[in-house]
């Protein structure tokens, strides 16, 4: 195993410990909470830099399949089995330890589906979903996915907006924590707040990690063809149709699963997490970064999620988004850090 | 169901479907001139609505509509000029990723206008309680003003583009650009008239619709897509199948409401699109050919 | 030494629209020949190619590989089956680099997946390492392999077309389809690939080969399919095909030396 190639991450790591100490330091601890949601929040745009910059291929939904993360575990956690824990198989799953039993703040005592299984779950579902739509839709020539996932990312807003069980416009709060390993928990609570830094961070190393290997595999060799077309890729083997199905599958679980740690962290999910706003947001960070440049997308979904997390933007957040994504579009198509794209900004820096 | 219920929802499903039908023919306008998706169509309608409600409070409702769309077209002719003439070697995929960035800047300046109220213009003739008596259903003399206009903008396009000079050359230069410029059409000119032809149709569609339906800052992006899946529907580039396609999805969702739950009566319009996309991508009157040879 | 055939295509049709591309067309290219497909503009090579090569069907007739039917395959799946070809106007991964360009040609040969891929697996790794070994060999073969990091889309079009090929070589293809392999290039580059090429079929792979350079053809080629219109009008030996009285009266117009 070649280690050279893994020194970004290790000198990813120090930064990250850097920024945690410094926050200490400066008695600025609360950043923890915007940073550690930025992290999942990049995990989403790490996947979709796959779809978007390596298939070529544009996913405006991928909002929805967060939220069919956050949702689904959502759902499934904070739904009280007490009376129905006498029947055989919940009875069952209670024996072989997949339920929770709780004691509320209030005092009243509750039983929830463990978060293991709403998380597998939540994945699972993301991932037929996104089969779903991709077999039928990725088979045509052109950017019908695009507008495809658009509408799937509607029909989720409104379903989750219209649904009683998901809360309506409240969306569900009193998600519990999620225990992942004895001693890391992902959950809200102020005591744990640097675990849970690192706990999001080590998803994203590890999102990291996987993506890096498979770009320098034979299937992230075949991926990279598949952009600017599909023809070359056809001729050489490649079956594009079932690689961008794969692809995209890929990046609808790893959507599904920041939204599953997120809303655990949170203490809940609302609407607006599937909002066509959201998916926009998404598809801005992956093209600043630069489409297929994993480390631009990490980079910058980290500062523009920061700052928007701590209200930089205000009430103009989704107006912050969309005006980045029209000037990226326009003016840095290859996002910022290309090489034409510094050499441009050096010239405008220069007065032209 | 009665046969006054069933009226009904056929008047209602008209109503709707004409609105979506304008949008579709300005989507099919800008598509046809320079092969790109407007995601920014639907923010079209939300301006014309709010402008001319805005103006009506300083002027009388027809010179509020005229200039409402107007000024809708000029900013389409804008958005034009600003963003996608500068464009010229990106995708169609970047081009589309634009005019959402686009939409989402419109509707935020939209937002900071008009706040988030709903705004509703005057009614045309009459008020919210008048009705008209057809055939056993009470429909407001509303519709039969967005049917009206609907069909004689569908009209007047027919005979624009079969007729017209102008017409004729904005034609041309969707078949084939080079081939236009060499016969001295000014492209440039056709792609900037397709942007004011499309806004200005959807701001009128906007005007019609805002008695009855109200406008707001954020109708623009569903609008967006439900005019997008009608486009799709009719066959992308042909206006006029939008008509057909746009009144038939009108229908369906109106009738839908008789056994569907609200919420999910834009879960049916896209699961249209779905259909459709898989089964015949060229649209329900489009050819399998020429749709192949295209780019989108 | 008679050569089993290993491709055949019968009967083969093809129109758009009012346009008959593609007329009735019958042919054998037996196995470890270079075989040229000639004629005028518009006389439907590329379509043919296209067609043997899975882009699109044909309206009728059969193309088959050793008797396994190749019509109605998908592109990759030709492909799968070793029959390989390459685009007029190239097709390669600009953006990529050379040495990844090739090493896509390895595709068909690997195995490794997704879940391979990203958890490094020893299969993926070595899948890998064998694959670079061999391009390297391909490189060092068309001398490209200084250009070995450089990308694709800064070199210039011969170098390009190089690369083309030992993408090609990296498939280990049992036949190649050449479209135009010769277009662009100057007569010092089209020696080179014509030895290339005969040096190919010497490995034992066959090639049927679309060309207008009619001294690369008559010097390489063991046998020639002339087509006109969409029709085939001669099929055999170069000599007997540069005799044919319809084949000169095709050319009496001029076409270059």
């Amino acid at each position: 195993m070649k280690l050279k190639k893994y020194y970004p991450i290790v000198l990813l790591a120090g930064v990250l410990v850097l920024i945690q100490l410094l926050t200490l330091i400066t008695g600025t601890a609360y950043y923890l909470t915007q940073l550690t949601m930025a992290a999942y929040y990049v995990v989403v745009a790490l996947g979709l830099s796959m779809v978007m910059g390596y298939a070529g291929q544009i996913s405006l939904g991928q909002a929805g399949f967060f939220a069919i993360g956050g949702y689904t575990t959502a759902v499934l956690t904070t739904f009280d089995l007490t009376d129905k824990i006498s029947r055989p198989f919940f009875a069952f799953l209670d024996k072989i330890g997949l339920l929770v039993h709780k004691v509320t703040l209030y005092g009243d005592s509750i039983v929830h589906l463990s978060p293991w299984i709403s998380f597998i779950l939540a994945l699972v579902l993301a991932g037929v979903v996104a089969y779903s739509i991709g077999v039928p839709v990725l088979r045509l020539k052109g950017h019908y996915l695009g507008m495809a996932t658009m509408g799937f990312g509607i029909i989720i807003y409104r379903i989750v907006l219209g649904t009683h069980i998901f809360g309506e416009a409240d969306g569900i709060s009193n998600v519990p924590a999620f225990p992942i390993l004895p001693g890391i928990t992902i959950g809200g609570d102020f005591s744990i707040r640097i675990i849970n830094y690192y706990t999001a961070w080590f998803f994203v190393i590890l999102a990291m990690v996987l993506l890096l290997n498979l770009i320098n595999s034979r299937t992230g060799r075949a991926l990279r063809s598949l952009h600017g077309g599909e023809d070359a890729a056809d001729a050489m083997g490649v079956n594009t149709a079932q690689y961008k199905v794969k692809v995209f599958v890929i990046g609808a679980v790893f959507a599904a699963a920041a939204g599953v740690f997120i809303t655990h962290y949170n203490g809940g999910i609302g609407p607006s997490e599937s909002s066509v706003a959201k998916s926009v947001r998404y598809v801005a960070i992956v093209a600043v970064g630069g489409m297929a440049n994993l480390w631009g997308v990490l980079i910058m979904g980290l500062f523009l999620n920061f700052l928007s997390l701590r209200g930089l933007f205000g009430v103009y957040d989704d107006a912050v988004f969309g005006i980045i994504l029209v000037i990226i579009m326009m003016f840095f198509p290859d996002g910022l850090f290309q090489p034409a794209s510094l050499n441009r900004i050096k010239r405008i820096l220069r007065g032209k | 169901m009665t046969s006054e219920q069933i009226l009904q929802y056929i008047f209602s499903g008209i109503t709707v479907g004409s609105i979506y039908a304008l949008v579709a023919i300005g989507y099919n306008i800008i598509y046809n001139t320079t092969g790109i998706i407007n995601l920014a169509q639907g923010e079209f309608v939300m301006l014309g609505g709010m402008i001319a409600y805005s103006l009506s409070q300083i002027m009388s409702l027809v010179p509020a509509v005229v200039l409402a769309v107007l000024i809708t077209g000029a900013v389409g002719s804008l958005i034009e000029i600003v963003f996608i003439r500068r464009m010229k070697k990106s995708s169609v995929l970047g081009m589309i990723v634009i005019t959402i960035g686009i939409s989402i800047i419109i509707r935020e300046i939209a937002l900071l206008i008009w706040d988030e109220q709903i705004r509703a213009l005057r009614f045309f003739t009459g008020n919210e309680i008048s009705s008209i008596d057809i055939l056993g259903a009470r429909i407001s003399p509303q519709v039969l003003w967005i049917v009206g206009v609907t069909a004689l903008i569908v009209m007047a396009l027919y005979l624009f583009f079969r007729f017209t000079l102008t017409g004729q050359a904005m034609r041309a230069c969707s078949s084939n650009t080079r081939a236009a410029k060499l016969c001295g059409i000014r492209t440039s000119r056709m792609v900037n008239l397709s942007f004011m032809l499309a806004a200005g149709i959807g701001a009128l569609g906007g005007c019609l619709v805002s008695p009855l339906t109200q406008t707001h800052y954020s109708m623009g992006s569903e609008l967006a897509i439900k005019g997008f899946i009608v486009a799709i529907l009719g066959g992308l580039g042909n206006p006029m199948a939008a008509v057909a396609a746009g009144l038939l999805l009108g229908l369906i969702e109106s009738f839908s409401i008789s056994f569907l739950p609200m919420v999910y009566k834009d879960v049916i319009s896209i699961l249209i699109l779905l259909v459709i996309l898989v089964l015949k991508p060229s649209g329900l009157f489009g050819s399998r050919q020429t749709s192949s040879l295209k780019d989108f | 030494m008679a050569n089993d055939v290993i491709l055949k295509v019968q009967n083969l049709d093809k129109s758009f629209g009012g346009l008959h591309a593609v007329d009735n067309v019958t042919f054998e290219v037996p196995q470890g020949l270079i075989k040229a497909v000639i004629g005028p503009n518009g006389a439907g090579k590329t379509t043919l190619f296209n067609i043997i090569a899975g882009t699109f069907a044909p309206d009728s007739g059969l193309v088959t590989l050793k008797n396994k039917k190749l019509t109605g395959l998908k592109p990759f799946q030709v492909a799968e089956l070793g029959v390989f070809r390459t685009f007029q106007n190239l097709k390669l991964s600009s953006h990529m680099s050379v040495l990844d360009n090739v090493l896509l040609g390895r595709h068909v040969v690997g195995t490794a997946g997704f879940i391979s891929g990203m958890l490094s697996l020893k299969k993926s790794r070595k899948e890998e390492s064998d694959a670079r070994e061999k391009v390297f060999e391909i490189l060092e073969w068309l001398n490209i392999t200084e250009i070995m990091k450089q990308e694709v889309g800064n070199l210039s079009f011969g170098k390009q077309r190089s690369v083309e090929l030992a993408r090609l070589l990296a498939a280990d293809p049992e036949v190649l389809l050449l479209d135009e392999p010769a277009a662009g290039l100057n007569m010092h580059e089209t020696d080179e690939l014509a030895g290339l090429i005969v040096k190919i079929r010497d490995q034992g792979r066959t090639v049927l080969l679309v060309e207008h350079d009619m001294s690369l053809v008559m010097d390489i080629s063991d046998e020639i399919v002339v087509l006109n219109f969409g029709q085939k009008i001669a099929d055999g030996t170069a000599a007997s095909v540069q005799n044919d009285r319809e084949v000169i009266k095709i050319y009496l117009g001029g076409e270059d030396d």
